[in-house]
């Protein structure tokens, strides 16, 4: 654990209100730098408004935010140039081709003309769709698909990225190829935020995760640690035991 | 907020706008035939009505550039809507890009669009006979009072965009006030031949101002004062409409 002054993400107390709906209850974790850390809650626990709030797409009702030492609220626009972002779906333009999509983004990101096809070619090379700049996104599957997603997101050479459900409606194979590409990413020194429903996912990348219910952060540790606490021989026991949820017996 | 980073995502948010029309050749085919439709076909429909000038064909010239210009501004805001509908317009406003520009670049593409398309009516209505009072400045002027008229419809619609939750609402909205809007101007019947109820509808609508200020420049010629007066409505029209589209995308977006 790193102090919360040098971490890609420090949020402290974070509470987020929808009328009278409470979404997030004070909830208080960090990142390190060049962590794979995983957001784990049932639906409607907090985690996507988490990551909309530390994506600067909503603010806050109470506590604060930091993102590669930036105040979310204070400090919005300078935190979306750092940031890297893949949502669940409909990341990409379909009827734009591969390489398109990737120039379209390094324009959002105020890359030049040049800088910006000359990343983008790298970019794909290392997602391993180096070949596929010409076709249009349309016709991708949907493992290259997420791939390219990824790379898009990479074109502001992102210190923290963040991936919500990144392996949704992947096959297996995909899926490993996907794991692959984060982790590769990973090597490269980004920070990396992830949320997922598949715990054998978090089990396998996340070096630490956060167990997030009822808006409030219930567990943090790596997945070893976690295990060793709940004395549980999966992160599926642990995901129950510190949501109040039992097993069927 | 400098003028390079608003150059850059110009850049690529007008050529993601090109290059979807370029991925749909029937849609860009449609566009560029529907204005020659509206002219034969209302050309030859309304040839025994009687219109100033004496040939309704010249007289109509300049109601095709403005209805056409009016249609594809008013549906021209749904695809902000789509994306919005889609989730890409989020994902677009985690970037430091400012979210005006996802508006501005549609108001630059549809400014284009519709230009080329009066373009291809006044050539196609001169191929028939019809001579310009005005000159080519006067097509040049007719041109940029279109582009005037269609920055406020635009608006219009990029309003309606942000304010409904889907498409399946935004076609059936527009579709219901684009007829009656065309018809209660001067586009098809000079103002004399309309029953008074209709003609004080047709007194209020912005798109007889736009339309009135082209047919002068096509049938007599330049009226500079007349002219300037309808350049300061459409200005006072675009800027409420601007105002319109502000507010509906602040409430849209939050």
């Amino acid at each position: 654990m790193t102090s919360s002054a040098d971490a890609a993400v420090a949020v402290s107390g974070l509470t987020k209100d929808f009328g009278a709906a409470r979404a997030l209850d004070g909830a208080t974790f960090d990142v390190a730098r060049g962590e794979i850390f995983g957001l784990l809650g049932p639906n409607g626990a907090g985690k996507t408004t988490t990551m909309r709030i530390l994506l600067t797409l909503l603010k806050p009702t109470a506590g604060t935010a930091m993102v590669a030492g930036l105040d979310v609220t204070a400090d919005p626009v300078a935190v979306r140039e750092r940031v890297g972002w893949v949502p669940q779906e409909h990341a990409v333009d379909p009827l734009l081709t591969v390489m398109e999509n990737m120039t379209f983004m390094g324009g959002m990101y105020h890359l030049p003309p040049a800088e910006s096809r000359r990343r983008a070619a790298q970019l794909l090379e290392l997602a391993g769709l180096a070949r596929d700049g010409g076709k249009v996104a349309r016709v991708l599957s949907g493992g290259t698909r997420r791939k390219l997603e990824l790379a898009m997101s990479l074109v502001n050479v992102p210190a923290v990225l963040f991936l919500d459900e990144p392996t949704v409606g992947l096959d297996i194979g995909a899926r490993r190829d996907l794991w692959n590409y984060v982790r590769e990413i990973s090597r490269q020194g980004t920070t990396i935020v992830l949320t997922t429903h598949y715990l054998d996912e978090a089990d396998a990348l996340c070096d630490r995760v956060a167990i997030i219910d009822r808006g409030r952060i219930q567990a943090t540790g790596a997945p070893t640690e976690l295990k060793a606490a709940y004395r549980a021989a999966s992160l599926d026991e642990v995901f129950l035991a510190a949501t109040g949820q039992e097993l069927a017996a | 907020m400098t003028a390079v980073n608003l150059w850059r995502e110009h850049r690529v948010l007008f050529g993601r706008w090109l290059a979807r029309l370029r991925r749909e050749p029937l849609a860009m085919l449609a566009l560029l035939a529907q204005p020659l439709v509206w002219l034969v076909l209302f050309g030859h429909l309304f040839t025994k009505m009687p219109v100033p000038g004496g040939n309704y064909l010249r007289f109509m010239t300049a109601g095709a550039v403005v209805m056409t210009t009016f249609n594809a501004c008013l549906t021209g805001g749904v695809e902000l809507l789509f994306d919005r509908e889609s989730g890409f317009l989020v994902r677009m406003l985690a970037a430091p890009a400012s979210r005006v520009s996802q508006v501005t670049s549609r108001f630059m593409y549809l400014t284009l669009i519709t230009g080329a398309q009066g373009l291809v009516i006044l050539v196609a209505a001169w191929i028939m006979g019809v001579r310009y009072a005005a000159g080519i400045g006067g097509i040049a002027a007719c041109l940029a009072i279109g582009a005037l008229f269609g920055a406020g419809i635009t608006a219009l619609s990029v309003a309606l965009a942000f304010s409904l939750r889907s498409h399946s609402q935004f076609f059936p909205i527009v579709g219901f006030a684009s007829l009656p809007l065309t018809f209660a101007s001067t586009a098809l019947v000079p103002l004399a031949q309309m029953p008074d109820w209709m003609r004080a509808v047709a007194r209020l609508n912005p798109m007889t101002y736009a339309i009135d200020a082209l047919r002068e420049l096509v049938m007599t010629g330049w009226q500079v004062a007349p002219l300037l007066g309808t350049v300061g409505a459409l200005l006072a029209f675009d800027v409420c409409c601007a105002a319109v589209a502000t507010a509906a995308m602040r409430n849209g977006l939050r």
